[in-house]
């Protein structure tokens, strides 16, 4: 008796020694340390620690030009209002090939899925550093304040339950690193929940973000204002995440070439296309939306103004011309058009985020808002720290290809490996 | 439906019991704003054909205030309009108008439905019954999103501070507990601020400017403004003259995000049983087939 159970601790003690050793080789970096990459993203975060010590000794105001009349500035405006919108890629993604179950474009779901996760991770990560007193954060969560009145309320919840639901989306490939096979089976068997879950919270808070707004009203330019902002926004996530997903593919495919699997490889082409096609499709729904929106807010007197040959910069030249980009991109199947329809697009949400949340934000302010080079360095950072963990996960686990194949090639195709295998 | 159906269906159930106290303590919230609108809350009037300029508000509210921070100063240039900040819940500001020099007195206008409550996700910022729109500062996360909502951009936040906090004027909440007026309004010497029940305030305004109508504007500022505030203002001249907003319009604020809020309990209802289904309608004959073989393989 006593002897089995010996035995079955020494088992359980090499087992967790053997997993140790496990974690410990697979913490290490895999490739060159000292490239200019690392160099130059390394030094970013350096100096955003430097920085946000400063900005949490001293408060908001060391750092950043935020003010009474500009509560919210690049850190809300870019980081978290834009980088929602580009993340939205997972959700349409998930929602193609598990709901409608379009096979073609799974290849590309579980790295789109892991760039969303970290997006939100970070993203949220960025909110914590402009809340004036983020040791109160789970004041929402834990239930002493609901304070269910708010989109923020909302907003929040739903940062934290999405960000758990792409977790579990992306889970089984964690399990297949991991070489745990029961757990994989298991944690597959969640995935059409976790994406059922996902969509529905991400069709909420896409557009959450925009009723944010709603109540500044009168402080939002009109040519940016109407209470059909939340739609505007859930509609231009859908093209924006999609932009997002061919642009981040165009350097993944060729920075990770040796993680990428053969059905990626084949079908890659294809699937950029594919993604073409229905980002055009979803611009030009929402560019009808948008002249819905113009005539019944009577805006025409807008456009001779300033702001009025910036917006129409933003419909037309960043949201119609890359949408017929995309059109003759796909019918030529030339990948360089779509790729420079998704670069104009991503500006063209980029624009459009910060037009209502600080550029058309209080237009009429006599001192306005612009960032200090601080808000931009930390932005930088928390980009750099991101693409530091996807390249680590990227490298280790199963994300652009499967894990048998990864397994067999993976010697070979790491001594081709190029300058960002880390 | 086999097993693994069932689990799903009962996952997306669960989510629908989960929003449904959200849909309650939604109702639950309409119900004490209606209460608030329909009990009495306490207000002030303000007389900006009586008000001098003297800045004994200021001071009796930085007097009153100086341990959260308030401060008064000696010296200010009048010719430059000021607005309140984290250490001056209130000011005076001078405006010359059609006719003549006026001095109007701005703080929190402690509204009856406030969008900064509404906007607030952990009720740091809550309407109480009796009035005031105060702040609580155990539960302030610093999001800042109640200056974001607030109309007349009262809640100003401690930038330079570690531990920041949200100051406004909080209508000296703690002296109408004891049962005192507002010190602004116990120290007015020019008799320009009335405090009382709001709907008699509304009364007072009214006969003010029935008794004298050609030294009011027929309009009291407050009364139908954002759904009505606490802070109510007579004046002798339009009041965009004297740095009102009068785009504002006469709905509440929290309206604006209610459609949007209630649309949120259907959305989780309704949408992810509609997206198991086009799941299963859409899944390929022969992928569904292999998943049956497997389900018997297993058995």
């Amino acid at each position: 008796m006593t002897a089995v159970s010996q035995s079955r601790r020494t088992l359980v003690g090499a087992e967790l020694r053997r997993f140790g050793r496990f974690m410990l080789h697979e913490l290490k970096p895999k490739g060159r340390v000292l490239t200019p990459f690392n160099l130059i993203s390394g030094a970013i975060m350096l100096v955003a620690v430097v920085l946000l010590a400063i900005r949490f000794a001293k408060g908001l105001g060391a750092i950043t030009n935020l003010s009474q009349d500009y509560p919210w500035g690049f850190w809300i405006g870019f980081d978290v209002i834009t980088g929602v919108a580009f993340a939205g890629g997972a959700y349409v993604l998930t929602f193609m090939v598990y709901i409608l179950g379009q096979e073609k474009y799974h290849p590309i779901v579980r790295v789109t899925v892991l760039n969303g996760f970290l997006a939100y991770v970070f993203y949220a990560g960025a909110l914590l550093l402009d809340l004036g007193r983020p040791w109160r954060v789970i004041n929402p969560i834990i239930g002493n304040s609901f304070g269910v009145s708010s989109v923020l309320f909302l907003v929040a919840w739903h940062f934290m339950l999405y960000m758990m639901a792409e977790f579990v989306e992306f889970s089984p490939a964690v399990a297949e690193w991991l070489g745990w096979h029961r757990v994989r089976r298991v944690l597959a068997g969640l995935t059409l929940g976790a994406v059922i879950f996902g969509i529905t919270l991400s069709l909420l808070h896409q557009s959450g973000l925009g009723a944010l707004y709603l109540m500044a009203r009168d402080k939002i330019h009109p040519l940016w204002y109407s209470e059909f902002i939340p739609i505007l926004f859930l509609v231009s996530s859908i093209f924006a995440g999609l932009s997002m997903v061919i642009f981040e593919g165009s350097i993944t495919h060729n920075v990770f070439r040796h993680r990428v699997g053969s059905a990626l490889h084949a079908s890659h082409d294809d699937i950029v296309v594919g993604l073409a096609r229905i980002a055009a499709g979803t611009m030009f729904v929402y560019l009808f939306l948008q002249l819905l929106v113009f005539v019944h807010g009577q805006r025409w007197s807008y456009l001779g103004t300033g702001l009025g040959a910036w917006y129409l910069l933003e419909m037309v030249g960043l949201v119609a011309l890359p949408a017929a980009l995309f059109i003759y991109g796909y019918r030529g199947r030339d990948l360089r058009v779509i790729r420079a329809a998704a670069v104009l697009t991503l500006l063209g949400i980029v624009l459009n985020r910060l037009n209502v949340s600080i550029i058309g934000f209080k237009w009429y302010a006599p001192v306005r808002y612009v960032p200090s080079w601080m808000e931009i360095e930390v932005t930088l950072a928390v980009i750099a720290a991101e693409l530091w963990v996807f390249r680590w996960v990227v490298n280790r686990m199963p994300v652009l290809g499967t894990a048998m194949e990864l397994v067999r090639e993976a010697p070979a195709r790491q001594a081709r490996a190029g300058v960002l295998a880390a | 439906m086999d097993r693994r159906d069932l689990l799903k269906t009962m996952g997306a159930a669960a989510g629908t019991v989960l929003v449904t106290p959200v849909l309650q303590a939604e109702s639950r919230q309409d119900a004490t704003a209606e209460s608030v609108a329909t009990a009495e809350p306490v207000g002030i009037l303000v007389d900006t054909t009586k008000c001098i300029g003297c800045r004994t508000c200021e001071w009796a509210c930085a007097d009153a205030h100086k341990d959260a921070g308030v401060e008064f100063p000696e010296e200010v240039d009048f010719s430059v309009e000021r607005t309140t900040s984290e250490k001056q819940w209130t000011v005076v500001n001078r405006y010359e108008t059609e006719k003549g020099t006026i001095y109007a007195k701005k703080q929190c206008m402690h509204c009856l439905q406030p969008a900064c409550a509404a906007a607030c996700l952990t009720r740091a910022m809550q309407k109480s019954s009796a009035g005031p729109v105060t702040w609580t500062e155990d539960r302030c996360m610093g999001c800042r999103f109640c200056m974001v909502s607030c109309p007349f951009d009262m809640p100003k936040f401690e930038y330079h501070s570690a531990v920041p906090r949200i100051q406004k004027c909080v209508m000296c909440a703690e002296r109408l507990a004891e049962g005192k007026r507002p010190a602004c309004v116990e120290n007015c010497p020019a008799g320009a601020l009335t405090f009382g029940p709001r709907s008699e305030l509304v009364e007072q305004a009214r006969q003010r400017i029935y008794a004298d109508p050609d030294n009011y504007v027929h309009q009291v500022y407050g009364e139908h403004e954002v759904g009505g505030t606490g802070w109510l203002y007579l004046a002798s001249v339009p009041f965009e003259q004297l740095g009102f907003r009068a785009d504002l319009g006469t709905t509440p604020f929290p309206t604006y995000t209610r459609e949007f809020l209630y649309a949120v309990p259907v959305v989780l209802t309704v949408v992810p049983p509609f997206l198991l289904a086009l799941s299963r309608a859409s899944r390929p004959r022969a992928a569904a087939q292999v998943d049956e073989h497997e389900e018997e393989g297993n058995r």
